[in-house]
């Protein structure tokens, strides 16, 4: 009655031997660089930073002679905010809206209150702004945002309380209904009212929402970043999608910061500087534009891509008094979004 | 008795084919669909849409440093917690099984809660009490410790939602077996380890091998609970299933099923161990245990 079946101790030898074989292999690369440096992104920014990072390893070696390693963290604008806050030691964060930087600023304490001042336009090295996903053809003829009221027209964004694109979206319709000739924050919020009544799907985030209208091929017109648009277009089709850009726009800033707080206590305030900085360089700019970013310095990229940007009208989040106004006006508990969307 | 059996089974199979023939067609070709629609074809569709491109980008997915990171991530916190629940799961399972003490319904009840709690839940757990605003928090980055958001906060994560499944698994086959061999064994002179090593554990070693490989698998396939508590850093916390995720909402559709169909496999070697092991179990525990087992079910004093 010991261990002595034979199919036993087989199958325990080989189970064992297969683990340990992996186990040393896995050791084997657990060796890090003498320096990493962490940033915390939102989701649509890998491939910019994929391609970002390598150059930056390379001007910083030629620089000072340092190697250095980036990860790289990808999520929902909002949640990866959250983490950084609950502890995640992030030494840049890349993130959708300046609200979300905000946050970490009031509840972590790891950066101060003014960082949109620390690094030039607003701290934000690139911007994009807010544009349609249709289908080819364009058959419900959707051209402004007017076309999106219309009755029979289903319209896909996300929900503006979880995802921070979805705020950009909202935003957008808001200023463009309150531009209009004898637009008042009452004309707008109905604007909005009805614009919300066509939603057919509110996912809790940007991807989700992709996906819901390319994938799985719901609704007439996706409201949607341009950088997503384009890589939507790009990844999942030209031959079935068309991008409407419409007569005016949100001037949409995903900013960046060190968080000085994390960076100093790891000793890379100087390199996460630099990191933030390149952002504002050629190579950034370029890298930036060629990922459908445009870039706040269009004569440092290439022009071919920069001819890929069509030309719209923009305002910025000034409109609303700057996104902590925004945020306690529109998107908190009980604010106008609830009030139009409620129960 | 296998006569008895046999006759049993024959004259339960007449009752049932008594039905109308359409009765027996129709459930037949409705489970058939069901298995097929909601099993057959989406484990099928994995492996499909990682093939789309062809071996050579399937290939290349699965092997790309950051695949390849998630995969190694995910093997090593699967070594460090499957043999920590084996060992736990023993003990609990021994205790529970073979001894009488104040409070072990409370311990039984406890080790169940991992499976009552939602994954998400478990990650936020983890979160309150090692995150840079819970309760050891500030403590962890004095000491420049890091839990949340490195390998010893999944590897926590994984632990408790993988806890229940070994002892589960040995629970109910050691009160089944009874404590008379474990009681002849002490008579006999055995002290507490020895009757551990030569009559409880051979009693139960398949059953003990199902529940570490349903453990291994959990540990493995783990999300909601490894996602709260990852900080998703590529080729450093993201573990395999994180990755499908994020490959996923890269519309990198490709890839993400070329990792997914890893796991699927996964699945199915386990599927097949699993058999394997089932069958001889059952082989070994008719041969051996079958007369105890059946002398103790009638007797009075069973199993508290």
């Amino acid at each position: 009655m010991l261990f002595n079946t034979r199919s036993f101790k087989h199958l325990a030898l080989s189970s064992f031997l297969t683990l340990a074989a992996v186990g040393a292999l896995s050791s084997a690369t657990v060796q890090a660089q003498d320096k990493t440096l962490l940033n915390v992104s939102y989701d649509p920014t890998r491939e910019l930073y994929q391609e970002f990072n390598p150059e930056f390893a390379r001007f910083w070696q030629e620089k000072t002679g340092e190697e250095i390693e980036i990860n790289q963290s990808h999520g929902g604008s909002g949640s990866q905010a959250r983490s950084v806050i609950d502890g995640l030691e992030a030494d840049i964060v890349t993130l959708g809206l300046a609200y979300d930087i905000d946050a970490i600023a009031e509840l972590s304490g790891k950066l101060s209150a003014d960082w949109q001042t620390k690094l030039p336009d607003n701290s934000s090295p690139y911007t994009s702004t807010i544009v349609f996903l249709v289908r080819k053809g364009n058959p419900k003829g959707i051209q402004d945002w007017d076309d999106l009221v219309q009755p029979g027209v289903g319209v896909i964004t996300p929900n503006p309380k979880t995802s921070g694109g979805a705020r950009w979206n909202y935003l957008a319709a808001w200023g463009y209904a309150l531009q209009q000739p004898g637009g008042t924050p009452e004309s707008a919020q109905a604007f909005v009212s009805t614009l919300y009544k066509n939603v057919v799907v509110l996912d809790s985030g940007a991807r989700g929402s992709t996906t819901t209208f390319v994938q799985r091929g719901v609704g007439d017109v996706f409201i949607s970043w341009e950088n997503e648009a384009f890589l939507a277009v790009n990844e999942l089709g030209p031959e079935n999608f068309e991008i409407i850009v419409p007569s005016v726009s949100i001037l949409a800033e995903p900013p960046v910061a060190v968080v000085t707080g994390i960076a100093e206590r790891r000793g890379t305030l100087d390199v996460a500087t630099a990191y933030a900085e390149y952002l504002y360089s050629e190579t950034g700019q370029r890298i930036a534009a060629k990922n459908y970013y445009r870039p706040r310095h269009p004569e440092l990229a290439a022009p071919e891509d920069i001819a890929r940007f069509p030309q719209v009208n923009t305002f910025s989040i000034d409109l609303f008094g700057g996104w902590q106004k925004a945020q306690a006006d529109h998107f908190s508990d009980g604010g106008i979004f609830d009030q139009i969307y409620g129960l | 008795m296998s006569h008895y059996s046999h006759k049993t089974t024959r004259f339960e199979r007449n009752l049932a084919t008594r039905e109308a023939p359409w009765v027996k067609w129709t459930l037949l070709t409705l489970s058939l669909s069901f298995f097929v629609l909601f099993l057959i074809l989406p484990l099928v569709s994995v492996f499909f849409e990682a093939l789309r491109k062809g071996w050579e980008v399937y290939l290349l997915s699965i092997t790309e440093e950051t695949a390849l990171a998630a995969i190694k991530l995910t093997v090593l916190i699967a070594i460090i917690s499957v043999p920590l629940n084996l060992v736990f799961g023993v003990a609990a399972a021994w205790l529970i099984a073979k001894h009488d003490f104040r409070g072990k319904q409370l311990l039984t009840t406890f080790i169940d809660l991992p499976f009552s709690v939602s994954p998400v839940i478990v990650g936020l757990m983890y979160m309150l009490v090692f995150g840079a605003n819970g309760w050891f928090g500030s403590w962890l980055v004095e000491h420049d410790l890091k839990v949340i958001f490195a390998v010893p906060g999944i590897v926590l994560a994984t632990i408790f939602v993988t806890f229940p499944f070994v002892a589960r698994e040995l629970i109910p086959l050691m009160q089944a077996q009874g404590r008379d061999e474990e009681e002849a064994a002490v008579v006999l002179g055995a002290n507490g380890w020895q009757t551990l090593w030569y009559v409880t554990l051979p009693n139960v070693k398949w059953g003990l091998l199902y529940g570490v490989i349903l453990s291994n698998a959990r540990a493995m396939g783990e999300f909601g609970a490894v996602s709260v508590v990852s900080g998703k850093i590529r080729g450093q916390t993201n573990t395999m299933p994180l990755h499908v995720e994020i490959l996923y909402n890269e519309y990198n559709f490709a890839a993400a099923f070329a990792v997914a169909s890893l796991l699927a496999l996964l699945a199915l070697v386990t599927l097949v161990i699993k058999t394997r092991v089932e069958h001889r179990a059952s082989s070994h525990f008719n041969a051996s245990h079958m007369v105890p087992a059946d002398i103790n079910t009638l007797s009075p004093r069973v199993v508290p």
